[in-house]
């Protein structure tokens, strides 16, 4: 074992490197770039046997990384934001191929308006495309669920691609030192790929992906495909204590600090949950019980695990890194569905949206948070859903827009 | 220049490795010539797909294909093909697999993917000099979906998106000289009603290595109005009046196949077809019958020269 500072993006590279990956289907995007550079250096300088090849787009990317996959080698992608949008077809056909392979996001906004810096609306626009879903809060994290990706993605119950999603900037670009694991301790934990079936041999005709007619075969595959993804919940909690053996380092399902006696509760997810973590020990230290709930694996979704790490408490603040317009947060949703008509006495959820662009939320912003879903408590009844902004920013924007007016009368005015 | 086996009708393969029973539509041009194709390149195949006709060739739990079959996308057949072949080559290099367990990867495509959505993964495929034949069925319009007009549709051609009284205004992408301009190991045009002319470019394709791109004109009984009965006739009258050039792009030289020593004149082919119907009744359509000859003469007068 050998502890490094490493970025977020030279953690999910040693993830794949001690993951004995032989196949790396590329595309660069800004912020993930970074990783399939490191890959390729690695290739280049003869010290890994991989092989990588830069595809003209992101949906060409997922088409070969899912048809090498179910060819029976070991691949490894990465992408960001508008790659993974343009990948999207690609992500719920692979998918349904039941080709596992690990594709690290590193999350970052979506277009319009364009920009580089993170929120999650990225990475959960592939909520629904059938690939499991692992979020990170460090760069150690992103190493450790590179290598745990790959035995739940390849276990004969599951058989699913996987996405690890890291924040851009403040991970991927962040460096944290990291424990890199000895290869032999790995090779134990994460055996060879084993296709199986799925692989395309001169001796073994088969076909792969092939059309159905009707929606009872078509219903059949799309049920199978979602009941693997579920029995995922078991086999995830499996991996991770043996990666917790192999390493040492616990990658629960869901992150539970300091919830034990806590009356309420952040969720949210991602690396601004470590945010959510020192608001948790400075509101402690002013007395207030509460704690931090962090769902680290999103899909399959750990409900019976929230809903445990819910019970009892009385006001849980929901913090989504996302916005799913017309309606809200996607956590804050979720989440209540986990908890309607199945808890006895279900807390009250208030919903916050923040974070979104790599807008930062501060130490103040987390405090209002939980003084607000306080008052709701005492009220019983949630208030609707804040969208996180300060009259300091709202200032900052008028006065972009006062320049642009400025400029734009003093080019009317010379022509 | 490779030597070819098959120099007489006799010599192509009367194997019949593809099923019967598909749910192509009667006189399916494309078919036609898949047959042909699939008995030269044999059954160490995998076909990967692009959404068109013979998406649904395969469908659960059927295929009439002896050798293997993946399905992807409209746009990314190619990216697929990239990937099942570097897997193989990890696989044998690392000799994982042996040797005999090989395939050709065999891109299958129609015009709508070829010459549109999917031209972008191809020409990138072409570029990373992918091992590979890439076999684009051309029915010239969206057939699957009701012969919509594509980038492949010929001048004049009435489509169910060009009902209007001159047809599609635009004129057929030239797909051939776009994949030539790349300069891939091989590209040919075939149509199944010559079929020693396709099976010799077949060979020529599995044999070289690298990127060997095919068009084949697939005369459409469905899409472009004709009987079932006479897609042989149609897509040797597509030869014989010089509409559908047979030729072969290799080392940098272009070779036309087939000269057809007399040209017959275009509309022995269009009055045939439904689809350029208009230019014949109510009452011909001279001046568009000249322009379309007037093409097809400058192509070969260029040819000749």
């Amino acid at each position: 074992m050998s502890r490094k500072l490493l970025t977020g993006n030279g953690a999910a590279a040693w993830g794949a490197r001690l993951a004995g990956i032989d196949y790396i289907p590329a595309f660069p995007i800004t912020p993930q770039t970074e990783i399939i550079e490191t890959l390729e250096h690695w290739i280049g300088g003869g010290q890994i046997p991989a092989r990588l090849v830069t595809l003209e787009s992101e949906h060409s990317m997922i088409t070969a990384a899912g048809a090498a996959a179910a060819t029976g080698v070991r691949v490894f992608s990465a992408t960001s934001s508008q790659g993974l949008l343009y990948g999207m077809e690609m992500l719920y056909a692979v998918a349904g191929w039941r080709a596992p392979f690990v594709l690290v996001n590193v999350s970052r906004g979506l277009s319009a308006p364009i920009t580089l810096e993170p929120d999650h609306n990225d990475v959960l626009a592939a909520r629904d495309s059938g690939f499991l879903q692992l979020h990170c809060a460090t760069c150690q994290e992103v190493l450790d669920s590179v290598l745990i990706a790959y035995r739940l993605g390849e276990d004969l119950r599951v058989r699913l691609p996987v996405i690890v999603n890291q924040d851009g900037f403040y991970l991927s670009f962040t460096r944290e030192p990291v424990e890199i694991p000895d290869q032999q301790a790995i090779e134990a934990f994460l055996p060879p790929y084993d296709p199986e079936n799925m692989q395309f041999r001169a001796s073994a005709p088969v076909s792969q992906a092939v059309a159905v007619l009707g929606g009872g075969p078509y219903s059949y595959f799309r049920y199978e495909t979602h009941l693997a993804s579920l029995q995922a919940l078991a086999v995830y909690d499996e991996v991770a204590s043996e990666f917790e053996k192999a390493s040492g380092r616990a990658n629960p399902a869901i992150e539970c600090y300091r919830t034990d006696d806590a009356e309420y509760l952040f969720v949210m997810m991602g690396a601004f949950a470590t945010k959510a973590r020192q608001a948790v020990n400075q509101l402690r230290e002013a007395g207030w019980r509460i704690g931090l709930v962090r769902p680290r694996l999103f899909r399959p979704f750990p409900e019976e695990k929230l809903r445990r790490a819910l019970a009892g408490k009385k006001g849980v603040i929901v913090i989504d890194q996302n916005i799913s317009f017309g309606r809200g947060g996607v956590l804050h949703t979720e989440l209540a569905s986990a908890i309607l008509g199945k808890s006895e006495k279900p807390p009250l959820l208030v919903s916050f949206i923040g974070g979104l662009g790599g807008r930062d939320i501060s130490a103040e912003e987390f405090y209002e948070m939980a003084r607000v879903t306080k008052e709701a408590v005492v009220d019983g009844k949630a208030p609707e859903p804040r969208l996180l902004y300060t009259e300091t920013e709202l200032r900052e924007v008028r006065k972009l827009q006062g320049i642009a007016c400025v400029e734009r009368q003093a080019l009317e005015n010379e022509l | 220049m490779t030597e070819t086996a098959f120099k007489h009708m006799r010599d192509l393969p009367s194997t019949h490795l593809l099923g019967t029973g598909t749910p192509a539509c009667a006189g399916c041009g494309g078919l036609q010539a898949i047959h042909q194709i699939y008995d030269v390149l044999g059954k160490n195949t995998v076909f990967v797909n692009a959404a068109g006709c013979m998406t649904l060739l395969s469908v659960y739990p059927f295929t009439p294909f002896r050798g293997s079959w993946l399905y992807t996308a409209m746009a990314s057949a190619p990216a697929g093909a990239q990937g099942i072949r570097d897997a193989l080559d990890i696989l044998i290099e690392q000799k994982r697999i042996d040797k005999n367990e090989d395939l050709q990867v065999v891109v299958l495509t129609g015009d709508g993917s070829a010459y549109g959505m999917g031209l972008s993964a191809t020409s990138s495929a072409m570029e990373r000099k992918l091992d590979f034949i890439y076999l684009c069925y051309d029915n010239e319009g969206y057939g699957n979906t009701g012969q919509q007009y594509s980038d492949a549709t010929p001048h004049a051609a009435k489509t169910s998106t060009s009902t209007g009284p001159g047809g599609y205004p635009g004129f057929k992408k030239d797909l051939f000289s776009i994949w030539a301009a790349h300069k891939p190991a091989y590209v040919a045009t075939v149509i199944g009603a010559e079929s020693l002319d396709l099976a010799r470019k077949i060979q020529k394709a599995r044999d070289i290595e690298g990127p060997c791109m095919i068009i084949s004109l697939s005369p459409c009984p469905t899409g472009w109005d004709f009987d079932p009965s006479l897609t042989a006739k149609v897509g040797k009258l597509a030869v014989r009046t010089g509409i559908w050039p047979l030729k072969e792009y290799e080392n940098g030289n272009i070779t036309h196949t087939r000269k057809p020593a007399k040209r017959l004149p275009v509309e022995a082919y269009l009055n045939l077809q439904g689809r350029f119907k208009h230019l014949f009744e109510p009452k011909r359509d001279e001046k568009m019958l000249a322009d379309i000859q007037t093409q097809v003469d400058a192509y070969w007068a260029k040819v000749a020269s």
